[in-house]
């Protein structure tokens, strides 16, 4: 049985992961802002297997409540194994070019939440000296793209953070995993036509359970999306500054 | 490539923007451009849409009773969640959209079953109370809605009701059977059965006439649970009505891997690959290939209960133009006879494919106004969709069901002609107080406009 804390626990990406993480008989606190929604997921994952279900409501914009999730998550699960921070909103890109306060919303949810989370965790789990944490990135945080930038930079600097806190926790056997999802069919991208790139939550909760056991550093899922960035990341700038993505 | 599927900033709009997508029911046959919105939350009030909508499940109803051409779709496969079970008593709730094979994935390794499971467990709760789906056991068992011990349905003015037996017992006979008409079903409490493992005892008998496949049937009625017959359609003269009767009880224990099925119809061949020359050559193959009169087999329940499923997207197979079901019922009294001619009238017209099922009814009738199963032996057959061969074939066909005072399954359906339905339903009148304003499918415009 892992002690799991999941944050963003009501996004579709969480809750595949969640299920899987319910058959095999863990114990589960889940953190969203909808308290309806969460207890329902958490009555489903305790039918399902979790051997325990915890929920806490909370706003991640609100970074004064972010220790007392954590803390109310390390009390009711007896400590905490593996952490997946899966909130997020897919930036309206074209506010945000209207709007600074609309763009640092868009960062203080996307980034500096997750940034705060990780902050603390990071502490608590180099004090322990074990655990995983796990963050959903984006392949959109690879390169800015004149389409979604702003949620881009905002998952980018995601990213460039845990390759440092990696870095840094390697040393006390905590590992840091970047979980960068491609098009995934969810109610954050239901508005968008659905082509062959599309993957489903269930398999992108998968990979991510994998990614988790095999204390994996990054990647990218479904698994095409590595190759699909590398040639995106590697258009010298003269030629991508003319393509519209 | 990849540039065309990025998100664009001018393509998002706040909230739930419907995406318009051409849809096509299990038949493939008709197909119909409306717009999809998922449902995710059980406790939210339903989304606001232009025209009408219909509650859409996993889409595996055969023809227009799962679609609603120019208008929207409400998909329930996102209220996917169990709420509780309990081990002790195998009374299980969950949400609308959750499918037969979740259920039993979850409960067959504590040793329960789930009580009706119709030809494939790809459906959803909700779509298996709204067409109230029958199976193998429908002697024994009844419909689907005899296990339900109620459900939630939740309008579009808002308003949440509570249906059972006992608790408006009149928006519960309306919706079970109800085709999603009703309003949206959110979730359902349903008492699952007890069983000892996945493994089926089965046995497959011989018969060679409509008249033996009925004495079978009755003589194994009382000591099998689950009774079902292949049927040879493009067997005539002599050989007319002659077939396989799969009779089956849930094995005492047994263990083993369940099968594991890697088929799949990978596209849409251009052509229908079920034509005369390939049925007849098939079909009498398939008659012969068991030497005896009786074998007998212990089955893993998957292969017994859902042959089809273990090949994806096998309605496929039929070409681009897809095919129809046909599945109707004839009363006992008459039922050989009426079987006899409709079976003859098939052959004569070298249509009809390799699936064409047999199965008697129970005596038990559902509560739903309109629930197909009644009294009486039903027969359920594929017919490749050939145009206007085919559909004055089924013209043929129903005159023949009339005649006998049986009725056709709605769930099946894309063509029956409105007065036939409102023969072999008289009291869907009845329903009309109980339909939700705002809803609507094609099928029901069809039969009753």
């Amino acid at each position: 049985m892992r002690r799991i804390l999941i944050i963003g626990a009501t996004s579709a990406i969480a809750e595949a992961t969640a299920r899987l993480f319910a058959a095999r008989g863990d114990a589960l606190c889940l953190v969203a802002r909808d308290s309806t929604r969460l207890k329902a997921i958490a009555d489903d994952l305790g039918v399902r297997g979790a051997v325990r279900t915890a929920t806490t409501t909370l706003d991640v914009t609100d970074f004064a409540a972010h220790v007392a999730a954590i803390d109310l998550a390390e009390r009711e699960l007896g400590g905490l194994d593996t952490v997946l921070i899966a909130h997020g909103t897919l930036s309206d890109q074209a506010q945000c070019e209207q709007s600074v306060d609309r763009t640092r919303l868009e960062f203080d949810i996307n980034a500096l939440s997750v940034i705060s989370l990780l902050t603390l965790l990071a502490n608590r789990f180099e004090a322990q000296g074990h655990g995983t944490l796990a963050v959903i990135s984006s392949v959109a945080g690879d390169r800015g793209r004149m389409s979604n930038y702003v949620y881009g930079a905002a998952k980018a600097a995601v990213s460039t953070f845990l390759s440092g806190l990696r870095q840094r926790l390697q040393k006390s056997g905590v590992n840091v995993l970047t979980i960068k999802p491609g098009f995934v069919d969810t109610p954050m991208t239901a508005q968008f036509p659905k082509g062959a790139l599309w993957a489903k939550p269930e398999d992108v909760a998968k990979g991510i359970v994998r990614a988790i056991d095999r204390g994996r550093s990054e990647v990218y899922l479904p698994w095409f999306w590595r190759q699909i960035m590398f040639v995106i990341r590697h258009v010298p700038e003269f030629i991508f500054k003319r393509v519209s993505l | 490539m990849a540039s065309r599927c990025w998100p664009r900033s001018s393509d998002i709009v706040l909230g739930l923007a419907p995406v318009s997508q051409v849809g096509t029911p299990w038949g493939r046959y008709p197909r119909a451009q409306q717009r999809v919105v998922s449902l995710r939350d059980r406790h939210a009030d339903l989304p606001s849409f232009e025209g009408t909508a219909l509650p859409h499940g996993n889409g595996r109803s055969y023809g227009d009773s799962c679609t609603n051409d120019g208008g929207t779709l409400l998909h329930t496969r996102g209220l996917d969640r169990f709420i509780a079970f309990d081990a002790a008593t195998g009374v299980l709730s969950c949400e609308a959209g959750v499918l037969l094979s979740d259920i039993l994935d979850f409960a067959i390794p504590q040793g329960w079953f789930v009580p009706v499971l119709p030809g494939t467990r790809f459906i959803t709760v909700g779509g298996a109370i709204a067409n109230d789906v029958h199976g193998k056991n429908h002697h024994r068992a009844g419909c689907f809605s005899e296990h339900l011990d109620g459900f939630e349905l939740l309008r579009t003015d808002g308003l949440r009701r509570w249906c059972s037996l006992s608790q408006n017992p009149d928006w519960y006979a309306a919706t079970v059977g109800g085709l999603g008409l009703t309003g949206v079903i959110t979730w359902a409490q349903l008492r699952l059965s007890r069983i000892r493992g996945p493994w089926m005892n089965a046995e497959t008998l011989r018969f060679s006439s409509v008249s033996q496949f009925i004495e079978i049937s009755s003589a194994s009625e009382r000591d099998y649970e689950y009774s079902v017959a292949w049927v040879d359609c493009a067997a005539a003269g002599k050989t007319l009505g002659r077939g396989l009767f799969m009779r089956a009880n849930h094995a005492p224990a047994g263990c083993g891997e369940a099968p594991r099925s890697r088929l799949a119809v990978p596209f849409t061949p251009p052509i229908s690959l079920i034509n005369g020359l390939s049925l007849r050559a098939f079909n009498a193959l398939y008659y012969h290939r068991q030497r005896s009169a009786v074998a007998y087999a212990r089955s893993h329940y998957q292969p017994y209960f859902f042959p089809l499923d273990s090949i994806a997207d096998w309605n496929r197979v039929y070409g681009p133009k897809g095919f129809v079901q046909y599945q109707c019922v004839v009363p006992p009294g008459i039922a050989e006879t009426a079987i006899q001619e409709l079976l003859a009238r098939i052959a004569a017209s070298g249509q009809g494919s390799f699936l064409a099922v047999l199965k008697v009814f129970g005596e038990r009738r559902s509560a739903g106004i309109l629930s197909f199963p009644r009294p009486g032996a039903t027969l359920a057959l594929d017919f490749p969709n050939a145009g206007k061969r085919t559909f004055d074939l089924l013209d043929t066909l129903d005159t023949v069901v009339a005649q006998a005072g049986g009725a056709v399954y709605p769930a099946k359906d894309a063509r029956l002609p409105g007065r036939y339905f409102r023969q072999y339903y008289p009291e869907w009148e009845t329903l009309r107080p109980y339909l939700d304003p705002k809803f609507s499918s094609g099928f029901w415009r069809r039969v009753t406009e």
